[in-house]
């Protein structure tokens, strides 16, 4: 699975389980819109560090945490190669 | 040093039956041959009114020692099995030590500038025991806190003893076996109930495997069995379990929960099984006998046998002729203006009864949310293939920290099986907790480092 599909696929099942509703999940999605509240990034960067075995922002000496859907997918990515 | 009328604990054996033995692996001793004779080479005079250190290697000589020295010596330093050696001279100076207590087994180089080293050998040797200016000795026990310098507690005979409120029958019937070490409080306190008791003890020896300690409890026949809920999840799950018939199962020194007090209903459908809550500063505060877990709620605020309970700023307090009179070396003091002692146990309250919900220390903040993490172990540990469970913090970049469990499991499942129960301990979990004491990760791990104390080590690297 795409680091993109399987970030997609995270979000889904953690709003599942937080009994949230996602909004559309398209590149400009603002993240802090997207429908997960702070605990649920929060287990997002946990599980994709489990799937991934990367957390970019633990990892990074100046960590920024990215604005849209599309720039949290690039991080993620970046960090991969 | 003012002399006294005081029990020692060389009184308790005087009319006890000639059926008192203590057993290790390598041997045994019957006590009560300590009435005509000696396990210190005759020495003990040499040692009265000293500071002395006890320092065997074996569980066995210690439990002989204690025996002729209370009430002799001012002072009894127990030095427990894990004690590191790189504190033994800052503990030594402190408690003003001038004697050691040695076995056969004990290195040549521990504590070997105290000018006065005596050993401890069984067996016994008969040997007229010539009464000795009787003493309250002073017993230090030493705490398995963490990390430095680990603190002296001073407690005397009869605050050690204050809750074995029902004397046994001293016919050397009941066999009392301990998973703990008789160095440390929990496993002292066993030591006591036996010797004081008439009743025999069976002892673990260093190194030994769970299932040869517990064939030999087995052999031995053994009546009452103490441990640590860690000690006890550990026990069940090796088959020699069933050769042992307890009537009398005690937990303590960590939380029990009702997982593991369901279990050992379980294992054990015709015993008694009590869980008391204990510590090395507040000595024993009480026993709950029926089975459920947490304590009736009235427990707190009265006086009951001796013992007060109150709750300040969420951790229980207690005030009790139990409690130890106070560090030793140390400026620190022990209780409050008032005489009491905090804990550092955080309780809840559910319905009727309080629920020990974590240390004060032991606190994870998840995004400015606390949580315990025991009382998601307590949750994990319901699941009926969960035997035990550890919870610690995982750093994260939003919430600071997040919860991930490690789980031993009752038996080893299959590969597609292993995923399966993973969804379904955190199904459960989503079902009982807020989202946030929900692991966001399950590992299955085979075993749970359990500290020398008994209790899980919250550090596992």
């Amino acid at each position: 699975m795409s680091v993109k599909l399987t970030i997609i696929d995270q979000m889904e099942q953690i709003a599942r389980e937080h009994g949230k509703i996602l909004a559309p999940l398209k590149e400009d999605l603002v993240l802090a819109d997207c429908g997960l509240d702070s605990l649920g990034f929060a287990v997002l960067v946990a599980r994709l560090e489990d799937k991934l075995g990367i957390d970019p922002f633990t990892a990074a000496e100046d960590a920024f945490f990215p604005v849209t859907l599309g720039e949290f997918v690039k991080v993620y990515e970046h960090a991969r190669h | 040093m003012p002399v006294t009328d005081a029990p020692a604990l060389r009184d308790a054996i005087a009319n006890a039956s000639a059926a008192c033995f203590f057993w290790d692996r390598a041997g045994c001793a019957r006590f009560t041959d300590l009435n005509r004779g000696t396990s210190l080479g005759g020495r003990c005079a040499e040692l009265a009114g000293r500071s002395v250190l006890v320092a065997t290697a074996s569980q066995l000589t210690t439990a002989l020692a204690l025996i002729e020295l209370d009430g002799a010596a001012r002072r009894l330093l127990i030095l427990p099995p894990d004690a590191e050696s790189d504190h033994l001279g800052a503990v030594v100076e402190a408690a003003g030590i001038d004697a050691v207590i040695v076995d056969s087994a004990t290195p040549a180089d521990r504590a070997s500038d105290i000018p006065l080293r005596v050993n401890c050998s069984p067996p016994i040797v008969a040997a007229t025991v010539d009464p000795l200016p009787r003493v309250k000795t002073e017993w230090i026990l030493m705490t398995s806190g963490t990390t430095g310098v680990p603190k002296l507690v001073a407690h005397d005979l009869e605050g050690l003893t204050a809750a074995m409120r029902t004397p046994s029958p001293a016919d050397g019937a009941e066999v009392w076996g301990t998973f703990y070490d008789i160095r440390r409080y929990g496993g002292l306190q066993i030591y006591l109930r036996a010797v004081c008791g008439g009743a025999s003890l069976v002892l673990s020896s260093a190194g030994e495997a769970v299932g040869d300690h517990l064939a030999r409890l087995a052999e031995h026949g053994v009546t009452h069995l103490s441990g640590t809920p860690s000690q006890w999840r550990r026990a069940l799950m090796v088959p020699a379990i069933r050769n042992v018939a307890p009537r009398y199962v005690r937990l303590s020194g960590e939380i029990a929960d009702q997982a593991i007090l369901d279990s050992l209903r379980a294992a054990f459908p015709a015993a008694v099984i009590g869980h008391a809550y204990a510590s090395t500063e507040a000595g024993v505060v009480f026993d709950v006998n029926d089975g459920l877990a947490g304590f009736p709620a009235d427990y707190v605020g009265g006086v009951r046998d001796g013992v007060e309970l109150k709750i300040a700023d969420g951790s229980l307090r207690v005030r009790s002729r139990g409690a130890a009179f106070g560090y030793v070396g140390s400026g620190q003091s022990l209780a409050d203006a008032d005489g009491f002692v905090d804990t550092g146990d955080i309780l809840e309250r559910r319905g009727e009864r309080y629920h020990f919900a974590g240390r004060t220390g032991g606190i994870i903040n998840i995004g400015g949310l606390k949580v315990h993490p025991e009382e998601i172990e307590a949750v994990i540990n319901r699941h009926p293939q969960v035997r035990m469970s550890l919870v610690r913090p995982k750093q994260n970049p939003v919430t600071g920290a997040v919860v991930v469990a490690d789980v031993v499991l009752k038996s080893e499942g299959e590969g597609a099986r292993k995923i399966e129960l993973k969804d379904d301990i955190l199904k459960f979990c989503r079902e009982t907790l807020p989202r946030h004491k929900v692991p966001v990760a399950i590992s299955f791990v085979p075993a749970l480092r359990v500290a020398a104390s008994g209790k899980l080590l919250r550090r596992q690297g």
